[in-house]
């Protein structure tokens, strides 16, 4: 008798496009023992949520199961009428998804929205419902249940949320929950504390767990077996210990290499390393610390929040409180924190794209907060950034020839059209693409490239501190080597400077000298990388040095 | 003499602009790739063919000039005082058959009863035969149904003659081009699967031919559609009616485009007290019940211009001017709904990272709203234009009903179905007045829905299928 909870076999799914059907999920099989973790790895695009839209048959109308089966404890889901999966779907198979923002009514109380998924699937009274609502969020780590059920879910935080959602999911005690990146949109110390969580009721209730994720740290700290997934096939099935021990085929040995790490410092991310890691903090060599390119002294931006009759000023947001550092030529300073902390306003600060309440922010000596907009329009050039999200920071409706010198006819307005075009093609080759990409347009390439484009234009104006704001954070793992080698190679030939704002911890151990950790718009702490990270002294520093999840 | 009326002007100002868009369009892959969309789907060819017929017309009816009074003998050429439009002349059998009074449509005979002046002294009262309509038969009542047939029958012979010409061109045109067999090219246009637009659009202009010549064929003996009280040709009146239709739709927008894109853009970039300021004057001018609005200001015109006669010595100009006025204030009124959705655009797409990238690179904020914001808020204009289009053409008539609306001497389905509100109360009902206009207005308001849906679909980001 078949014991699996679930069972792939041969499972092709395709897309009609148009006429054409393109074949996005090409003949995978895999199956979960009970009780079992089951972590289904791969990048974007590989066609990892596909897969559980397919188990849960929630695929949208253009997407088509062409052949295949798949078991849950023996029955074929493909083959059951529409009300049967139903009953499948939250019995017998939870899902909880990767935004826990977008993912709950927002006109809906949380008790409501979870007594009205156990009435679904129960037959019992108002009042068992909401006795077993509370019992479901004290199950999973919420504090005073009794409160929360009559909270909407704005006045949640993103981890509180995602509690929810998996309470909701655990409601009719499923055999199989399916999590489709439930971490990835969380901070690290919440994604620590949400995968504990999940391992406890795995524990608990013996259920068995489908987890979809792109992070091969996510992926070890969680998962019996491992699949890497890859353009729509399984390539590579173990289990965890022999695949994490020595990963076979070249792809998964590729993602493993591509992972930035404080081993890999100094050199380029995806190449296999030689070199013994003695002293890796001492590639100093472009630095100047005597000139201070970038002097921030106490910068504070408060928002005001308004409110009341004619918008009379109640209360403020101390989104940066006081924060000062120093940044030199040639110098990475990362600015660490979680969602919210401020770093991103920091940013923006800097660069007076927000209004500054008070402090200074000197770029080589000049103060940039009392520049008049003439003299800051010229200073602009020296002081440039880049973007988290690639495609949202191109215009889409300009060529790719015109995004890049745009800033070249703002700055530079005597510079002819022919020298324009010119040194716009030597970006775009430098920063790795093709010069015949001058005259596309920003949706014919992928987020990788985007960001190569982006870094152009930031590059175009000959810029000395570049602020990069997450430029990796929604990237591949192996994009995000690609542009974490850019940035360095670049720092290299041109001697810049980086203010690097990021939460990925492991991205800051492989690029920056500097750090500054960031909590509640105040520096926490404050140094060399290396002192932060080997002796970190702030409890919070420490905190989140804890919550990363480790190879 | 030429004439142009500010009207006139103004709509060839659009068209200018419609077609300088088009080149614009033509020359921007990004830009062609979502009017080929709408052109590939076969409502979207068949609701534009159908506006492209009606937009020809009102320009046809666009083009003043003073007739030259006939004075073969003086050398001195005199123009009349009277302003006709090209159209008046190619419908000038319908303009000049006038009867006494009503006529049911396609019919010989007069609608009401008269006392017919026989010879002896015992007279009669009868239906008496039309002056125009019918006159070339001697026994109406059994001829007109088989004349009647006949005449379709050629309508749509010569219709389909036409056609087959038009289609030969096209296809030489092709064939030419792409120095093809002629065959081959027919092939290609028909069965072809990548280009579908121009089998539907060849197939509406031949409906639309068949129609026309038809109504013409039949025009030229009977009253299509009957006659109004003192006896003008109504199918002429509905086809008059076509032009106010377009320029209230057309114009209008034109009024309200410059605010609403100025004001809207300005108050979401800017933000602070620019939005305060905007955000108060659009809310107190919503608050004012529109119709009112409209009605002071159509009184106060009428008062200038009974203090002023002097300024107005022409009929047309005057009617023209009243119909000027009537765009003017319907797009004041109107442009606040597309001032706040570009609003919440602008105020969306100011905090996008590539604005902030323009910024931080120290473009100009005029820069940036001309480069950046204004290309990506267009599809919202767009959208409002079509959608709004059909909604201002029923506004018009609602208002010409209720008498603010444009002069009673133009000729608008307004206009029409006032005065339609006594025919209806009449015994016998006289109903082809209404029925007239409310066809000619349906077809247009519909075809204009029909365009405005597939427009929005292809358009808008958020009704994007999957892909």
């Amino acid at each position: 008798m078949n014991k699996n909870v679930l069972d792939v076999r041969d499972l092709q799914v395709g897309f009609m496009n148009k006429e054409e059907l393109d074949i996005v999920i090409n003949n995978i099989s895999f199956s979960i023992q009970p009780g079992q973790t089951f972590a289904l790895l791969g990048e974007s695009g590989s066609g990892k949520s596909i897969t559980a839209l397919s188990i849960m048959r929630l695929l949208s109308d253009t997407a088509k199961v062409i052949s295949g089966e798949i078991l849950s404890s023996g029955t074929n889901l493909l083959h059951l009428t529409e009300k049967e999966m139903r009953e499948v779907r939250g019995k017998k198979i939870g899902m909880i998804f990767q935004e826990p923002m977008t993912s709950l009514n927002p006109v809906m109380t949380i008790g409501k929205q979870i007594t009205e998924s156990i009435l679904s699937k129960h037959k019992m009274n108002a009042e068992d419902a909401k006795e077993k609502s509370l019992d479901l969020l004290d199950a999973v780590g919420i504090r005073n249940p009794r409160r929360i059920i009559n909270e909407y879910p704005h006045q949640l935080s993103g981890g509180m949320k995602q509690r929810v959602m998996i309470s909701i999911a655990l409601s009719s005690n499923p055999q199989l929950l399916i999590a489709d990146e439930p971490t990835t949109s969380l901070d690290v110390t919440i994604q620590a504390q949400v995968l504990k969580l999940l391992q406890d009721l795995q524990n608990k209730l013996g259920m068995s767990i489908l987890f979809i994720t792109h992070d091969l740290s996510v992926a070890n700290s969680v998962a019996d077996s491992v699949a890497v997934m890859r353009d729509g096939k399984i390539i590579e099935k173990n289990s965890k210990n022999s695949f994490f021990a020595a990963p076979k085929h070249p792809y998964s040995k590729e993602l493993f290499l591509a992972l930035p790490d404080v081993s890999k410092r100094g050199e380029f991310l995806g190449k296999i390393s030689n070199r013994a890691s003695t002293n890796i903090f001492s590639t100093y060599k472009n630095i100047d610390t005597n000139s201070k390119l970038l002097e921030v002294n106490d910068l504070k931006v408060y928002f005001p929040i308004n409110s009341g009759f004619l918008n009379r000023r109640k209360n403020v947001v101390k989104a940066v409180d006081g924060v000062s550092f120093t940044l030199s030529k040639g110098e990475t300073l990362a600015v660490v924190g979680e969602s919210g902390c401020g770093k991103t306003t920091t940013g923006k600060g800097i660069l007076q794209l927000e209004t500054v309440t008070s402090g200074s922010v000197k770029y080589d000596g000049q103060e940039l907060t009392k520049s008049t907009d003439s003299k800051l329009r010229t200073l602009r050039s020296k002081l440039q950034i880049v973007f988290q999200d690639p495609f949202a920071s191109l215009n889409p409706r300009m060529t790719i020839g015109k995004i890049i010198e745009e800033g070249i006819t703002a700055q530079e307005p005597q510079v002819e059209s022919t020298e324009k075009k010119e040194r716009t093609i030597n970006l775009i080759e430098n920063v790795g693409l093709h010069a015949s990409h001058y005259l596309r347009y920003p949706h014919e390439f992928s987020g990788g490239q985007r960001q190569r484009i982006a870094i152009a234009r930031a590059l175009a104006v000959n810029p000395r501190l570049i602020i990069c704001d997450e430029p990796t954070s929604s990237l591949d793992v192996s994009v995000q080597a690609q542009i974490l080698n850019l940035l360095k190679e670049l720092q290299d030939k041109l001697g810049l400077s980086y203010l690097f704002i990021t939460h990925n911890l492991a991205v800051v151990s492989y690029i920056a000298h500097k750090i500054a950790v960031m909590y509640e718009g105040k520096i926490v702490e404050y140094g060399d990388a290396e002192t932060i990270l080997a002796r970190p002294q702030s409890a919070y520093t420490k905190k989140l040095l804890a919550a990363v999840p480790k190879l | 003499m030429p004439v142009i009326l500010v009207t006139d002007f103004l709509i060839f100002l659009l068209l200018i602009l419609a077609s300088s868009y088009v080149f614009y369009v033509c020359k921007r892959p990004l830009l062609r790739a979502p009017w080929a969309d709408v052109l590939k789907n076969r409502v979207g060819a068949i609701s534009f063919t159908v506006l492209m017929f009606y937009i020809f017309i009102a320009v046809l009816d666009s083009m003043h000039f003073h007739p030259r009074i006939s004075s073969s003998q003086e050398k001195k050429v005199v123009y009349s005082n009277e302003i006709t439009s090209v159209f008046d002349v190619i419908a000038s059998h319908l303009r000049t058959s006038t009867e006494k009074t009503y006529s049911a449509p396609l019919s010989a005979y007069q609608y009401s009863k008269e006392a017919a002046e026989v010879s002896n002294e015992n007279s009669h009262r009868d239906y008496p035969r039309l002056k125009y309509g019918g006159r070339h038969l001697t026994n109406p009542n059994k001829e007109i149904v088989s004349d009647v047939f006949s005449k379709i029958l050629k309508g749509i012979l010569i219709a389909a003659v036409f056609w087959i010409v038009l289609l030969m061109l096209i296809t030489f045109f092709y064939a030419h081009k792409k120095s093809s067999s002629f065959y081959a090219q027919i092939q290609q246009i028909f069965f072809s699967k990548q280009n579908r637009s121009l089998p539907t659009i060849l197939i509406t202009i031949l409906v639309l031919m068949i129609i026309t010549c038809v109504a013409v064929q039949l025009s030229f003996s009977y009253h299509v559609f009957g006659t109004d009280k003192v006896g003008q040709d109504v199918f002429y009146q509905a086809l008059k009616s076509i032009r106010t239709g377009i320029i209230i739709g057309t114009v209008t927008t034109l009024v309200m485009l410059p605010f609403a894109i100025t004001l809207g853009i300005m108050a979401g970039y800017f933000g602070g007290r620019v939005d305060d300021i905007i955000q108060y004057i659009y809310t107190t001018l919503n608050s004012v019940p529109g119709v009112l609005l409209i009605a002071a200001a159509i009184l106060m015109l009428h008062v200038y211009m009974g203090n002023n006669p002097e300024q107005f010595t022409n009929i047309t100009e005057r009617a023209d001017l009243r119909l000027l006025f009537l765009c003017m204030i319907l797009g004041i009124t109107s442009w606040t709904g597309l001032c706040r959705l570009l609003r919440g655009e602008s105020l969306k797409l100011r905090e996008t990272e590539y604005i902030v990238a323009a910024k931080a690179l120290g473009v100009r904020s005029f820069v940036i709203i001309f480069r950046h914001l204004l290309p990506n808020v267009m599809h919202i204009v767009l959208i409002t234009i079509v959608l709004d289009f059909s909604g201002l053409v029923l506004a018009e008539a609602v208002l010409s009903y209720v008498n603010i609306g444009v002069d009673p001497t133009t000729h608008s389905w307004g206009n029409m179905i006032n005065s339609a509100r006594l025919e209806m109360a009449r015994e016998p009902v006289v109903w082809w007045s209404l029925s007239a206009s409310l066809f000619f207005m349906f077809v247009l308001v519909l075809f204009a829905n029909l365009f405005s849906d597939v427009v929005r679909d292809v358009f808008d980001p958020r009704a994007k299928k999957h892909e």
